[in-house]
């Protein structure tokens, strides 16, 4: 994997993306997996070429809180893991309610 | 007080090749802000991995761009290789490095057509896709493909470019950079364009850093980041830094792609003088097992290719991060505070592909 790899749980999220931006680090993707038993998520964070990945894993139940009000770009990472993951995540801070993809089929990844 | 007004930008739209919506908030003739929606040709490729023998994927991360096809080729096998360990042979990563300058210059040429023709500048637009004409036929004559082009797979390349054939290509490329330093002082120096580029869209680096913005995007607000400073291919033997303006306009923007489109030119001809003979292609055995992100820098700027696998011939997951993606958030706000007609040539100076965003 490029990067270090930090596991947090669902409640570390906040803070740890707090700490990224506090450390002056830039938001560079964030991607859902599905697993057996729910997703697993990475979120990656980039300081100059130094690349360092959030991972946590969820359950299908499970709700989020979104990253957005600290990294303003995270709204759209966002808002397309609730359209093709159905993944639980509140406080988007420009939410599509799972229209941000005109797709037939909802939740196509889950 | 100005009255307040929401425009429907899109999604279709003569300056947009691609669909994407905007609902513009105009104060008079001024915009305040500007709210995405996109979502139109979602094609769910990523999710073709399930369905696709890893191997065969290759073809599917090609066709997830026309332009920058090579490269999303390149960047699905380079992760897939790192997850298997794969070496591939010194001749095939030279190989990447020159098919991948050449898909940049192919594809800032198609950029500054599209832009000069969105300013309404005819001639100029006809020159920029005359020269990258040649690109293409040197893509047909190497590859057998003026679009997709199908010589990537796990474990190096499926066709190799002869030496003379090399050779030919950097005469080739000599011509055309005469041809582009005529058409750069068209682009920089005349009058109506830069009416059209200077001091419109600024983009600080404050905000390209936390807007998250990538490629000649970030680079024109003063970021050197470039990520095949990361040193795949044979990039690490090549020697080039990150061509950057610290300006932040779509002037700067311009500057940085054409600067980007000479520094091409002189990254192939390190190759081709340093490429060594031998294979392309390693044979690739077994299936991969375990999970790489790996990041390449397109045209656009950096694309990122998350592979998980789980030793089966079928992939559980491939996820690319592509770079207008994270360009949306920047292109918004440069946006902010443009005058309503500015609005087309901001869009195009991010050098959308909406076709790469949805994939």
């Amino acid at each position: 994997m490029d990067g270090q790899i930090l596991s947090i749980g669902p409640g570390d999220l906040v803070s740890g993306a707090l700490q990224m931006k506090h450390d002056g680090y830039r938001l560079v993707q964030i991607c859902a997996i599905r697993t057996k038993t729910g997703f697993e998520l990475y979120y990656s964070f980039a300081k100059e070429y130094n690349l360092v990945n959030m991972h946590l894993e969820i359950a299908d139940d499970t709700e989020i809180t979104s990253i957005s009000n600290i990294f303003e770009p995270a709204f759209l990472y966002e808002n397309e893991i609730v359209d093709l993951f159905g993944v639980k995540i509140k406080l988007i801070t420009l939410d599509y309610k799972g229209n941000l993809y005109r797709i037939e089929k909802k939740t196509p990844f889950k | 007080m100005s009255t307040r007004s929401i425009v429907p930008f899109g999604p279709q739209h003569p300056v947009l090749p691609e669909p994407i919506h905007l609902d513009l908030v105009l104060e008079d003739e001024r915009v305040v802000e500007a709210v995405p929606s996109i979502g139109f040709i979602h094609r769910g490729l990523e999710k073709l991995v399930e369905k696709k023998d890893f191997n065969e994927y290759v073809y599917v991360a090609e066709r997830i761009c026309g332009i920058c096809s090579f490269m999303h080729g390149m960047g699905y096998c380079e992760a897939v290789e790192h997850v298997m360990n794969v070496e591939i042979p010194d001749r095939a990563k030279y190989l990447r490095t020159i098919w991948s300058e050449m898909s940049r210059i192919h594809s800032h040429l198609l950029w500054l057509g599209l832009l000069a023709d969105a300013f309404g500048f005819e001639s100029l637009f006809m020159q920029s896709w005359r020269m990258r004409e040649k690109i293409l036929d040197m893509f047909e004559y190497s590859t057998g493909g003026r679009v997709i082009f199908s010589v990537n797979k796990i474990g190096g390349e499926l066709k190799d470019m002869p030496n003379d054939m090399l050779n030919s290509f950097l005469s080739m490329f000599n011509d055309m950079e005469k041809e582009l330093k005529t058409l750069t002082k068209t682009f920089l120096g005349d009058y109506a364009v830069n009416s059209r580029l200077k001091d419109v869209g600024f983009l600080t680096k404050q905000q390209a850093h936390d807007l998250g913005t990538v490629g000649p995007f970030m680079r024109s607000s003063g970021i050197a980041l470039d990520t095949r400073k990361l040193g795949y291919a044979a990039y690490p033997n090549i020697d080039f830094e990150p061509i950057t303006s610290t300006v932040g306009d779509s002037y700067a923007r311009t500057d940085v792609r054409i600067h980007e489109i000479f520094q091409s030119f002189d990254i192939i001809r390190q190759a081709v003088a340093k490429i060594p003979n031998g294979e392309v292609s390693v044979p690739v055995k077994g299936f991969p097992n375990g999970e790489y992100m790996m990041r390449v820098e397109q045209p656009r700027g950096e694309a990122v290719y998350y592979v998980k696998a789980n030793g089966t011939k079928f992939l559980d997951r491939v996820r690319v991060r592509t770079p207008t993606f994270a360009n949306l958030p920047g292109m918004l706000e440069t946006l902010k505070g443009c005058q309503l007609a500015d609005v087309p040539i901001l869009i195009l100076t991010i050098d959308p592909c909406i076709s790469c965003t949805e994939r």
